[in-house]
């Protein structure tokens, strides 16, 4: 499809005897967000070296907008590429705004623009202090300036929001929604799925070098088949919820006298209501709750 | 087949360099070679019993000694460090993602490192070159230039080796280890074996051989380079007597010199995955 960006496909690699990606495919088509999640050690990072071409592939293909990842091609497309590596490290003699021209320089792109992206990830009253003085989130937010020098179309951001206050993160998605609707493609990873799941399009979990998953948010949940929580606050009697769950197979979680924490196949949800609605005034709320990316990620890769 | 960018070579060179003015290595460095070359200058004669600035051919042969050891393990201490620190840090990774091949990165490293060095060297000898100035013909100005230049050559040498050494290294502890190593083996080991084989075999063991031995060392080429420029101290060092003049063409041992730069540079690349 001429829409992929980056192709990976039947992606090996390993490290001596240890198996670190076994066999992935997955494409990401132009201005997608694509989250990718796993535990540690699951071939995350594996997976990102390997699609900047830091390191070989034992075997399989990538290609990035149709262009193998080694070689003068891929060098050019570097230029258009920007990564924020996790626990970013910078030189600490240099000041943020001489970090930002050394990389500048190096993607041969204008440094003029260097003190205004120090200004769109609000570091500009450290522009001028060396980077050893810099908190862990300030140093983050270098990386994020860092990875947009030279107008990106492709974003490879590994755990881009570890560090940062919720005020800088809700900043940093602000950021990448603008560049979305850019057309930037993107490549996150985060450990905080909550998170990750309101910001991407599709997710890629990965478990032991395997893609696990593949999907919407709402196709994972779907497909890991989690039960519904349908938490209720009613004045019905005991014998009354009794009845109610055997006949329409609830599942108690938690019953009192005035609430009730139940959970039902996502098939039967519109029974579950209307049978609720039939109760009257003797329910007085009733909650969905689909299970969470967490559920999903604990159902998958735990 | 290699597709070099000069400008990616000229930013990485440019940033070591600069670090190395900023931290002040250059000028410390500089100060070293000046304060020891004014000592050897002024006090070299001190065993003949007189001292002051003497002959510069006499200060020449001294600096020459020590040169050798100096320069090859500063020259190990700045350069070891050059990749492996990168990665031991976890700012290589960053860097491979740029436009940037690892040819280019390791030329840049290599240049930028280099230029450091070079200006320690002709600021803090120049300096007492300066100092000399008033008893210096242009025939001696010629040999302190030619001493100065091959001073930094052998500089060149080990700045490669030690790039070599930093690329193999697992961490930077290993690759300290194995600067030391090399700095052991070319300016005190590798001369002791020669002579050792030369004393057991009753001074028969290989007279052809002998020479082309010497020039597998840089340390030695260095120092047969400065010795043979002078007359004079041809004799006053004995090398004569063990290296034929045919083998002492400035022009050979300058290319000798340029291959023990440019070969650990290749096995660098080569191994830098």
């Amino acid at each position: 499809m001429k829409n992929n960006v980056i192709e990976v496909k039947n992606v090996i690699k390993h490290y001596g005897d240890v198996l670190a990606v076994d066999g992935v495919t997955f494409t990401v088509v132009k201005g997608e967000t694509l989250g990718l999640i796993g535990h540690n050690g699951a071939g995350k990072s594996t997976l990102f070296k390997m699609m900047l071409g830091l390191i070989p592939l034992t075997t399989g293909e990538i290609s990035i907008n149709g262009a193998p990842v080694h070689g003068s091609a891929f060098r050019e497309l570097r230029r258009s590429i920007g990564y924020l590596p996790e626990n970013v490290v910078f030189y600490d003699n240099l000041t943020g705004l001489e970090t930002l021209k050394f990389f500048a320089s190096l993607k041969s792109c204008d440094q003029n623009k260097c003190l205004s992206l120090l200004e769109k990830v609000g570091l500009t009253h450290a522009a001028n202090r060396r980077v050893d003085g810099y908190s862990k989130g300030m140093r983050q937010r270098l990386g994020f300036a860092q990875a947009l020098l030279g107008n990106p179309r492709i974003l490879f951001l590994d755990e881009p929001t570890t560090g940062l206050d919720p005020e800088a993160i809700r900043e940093f998605y602000l950021i990448l929604n603008e560049l979305n609707t850019q057309g930037v493609t993107v490549v996150i990873t985060s450990h905080i799925l909550s998170e990750i799941q309101e910001r991407v399009q599709r997710l890629a979990v990965l478990k032991s070098g395997k893609l696990h998953a593949l999907g919407t948010v709402q196709e994972l949940r779907e497909s890991v088949n989690l039960p519904l929580i349908i938490k209720v606050r009613h004045h019905c009697s005991q014998s009354i919820l009794q009845s109610l769950m055997q006949e329409i197979a609830l599942e108690s979680i938690a019953v009192s006298e005035t609430a009730a924490e139940l959970s039902c196949h996502r098939t039967h949800k519109m029974e579950v209501l209307h049978k609720l609605s039939t109760l009257g005034a003797l329910i007085e709320d009733v909650v969905v709750r689909e299970p969470s990316l967490e559920d999903v990620f604990l159902g998958y890769a735990g | 087949m290699f597709n070099i960018e000069i400008s990616q070579i000229k930013v990485i060179a440019s940033k070591e360099f600069r670090d190395r003015i900023r931290n002040r290595w250059v000028i410390a460095v500089a100060i070293i070679f000046t304060a020891f070359a004014l000592a050897i200058a002024y006090f070299g004669s001190a065993q003949q019993g007189e001292v002051g600035l003497r002959n510069i051919e006499v200060t020449i042969a001294s600096l020459v000694s020590l040169v050798i050891y100096l320069i090859p393990l500063i020259a190990l201490i700045l350069g070891y460090d050059a990749i492996v620190g990168e990665r031991e840090r976890g700012s290589l990774d960053l860097l491979l993602s740029m436009p940037i091949t690892r040819l280019e990165l390791i030329l840049g490293k290599f240049l930028g490192l280099s230029a450091a060095l070079a200006s320690a060297t002709l600021v803090g000898f120049g300096l007492v070159g300066l100092l000399l100035a008033y008893q210096i013909n242009l025939d001696a100005l010629y040999h302190y230039m030619g001493f100065m230049f091959s001073a930094i050559l052998l500089g060149m040498v080990f700045l490669s080796l030690a790039v070599m050494v930093s690329v193999i290294s697992k961490d930077r502890a290993r690759a300290s280890g194995a600067a030391i190593a090399v700095w052991f083996f070319f300016v005190l080991v590798y001369d002791l074996i020669l002579l050792g084989i030369l004393v057991l075999s009753g001074g028969s063991f290989g007279e052809a051989l002998f020479p082309l031995l010497l020039l597998l060392n840089p340390a030695d080429i260095f120092r047969i380079l400065n010795i043979f420029s002078t007359e004079d101290l041809k004799v006053f060092y004995g090398l004569a007597t063990v290296f034929p003049a045919s083998l002492s063409n400035p022009w050979l041992l300058g290319s000798m010199m340029t291959t023990w730069i440019v070969m650990p540079l290749t096995i660098a690349l080569w191994r830098f995955k």
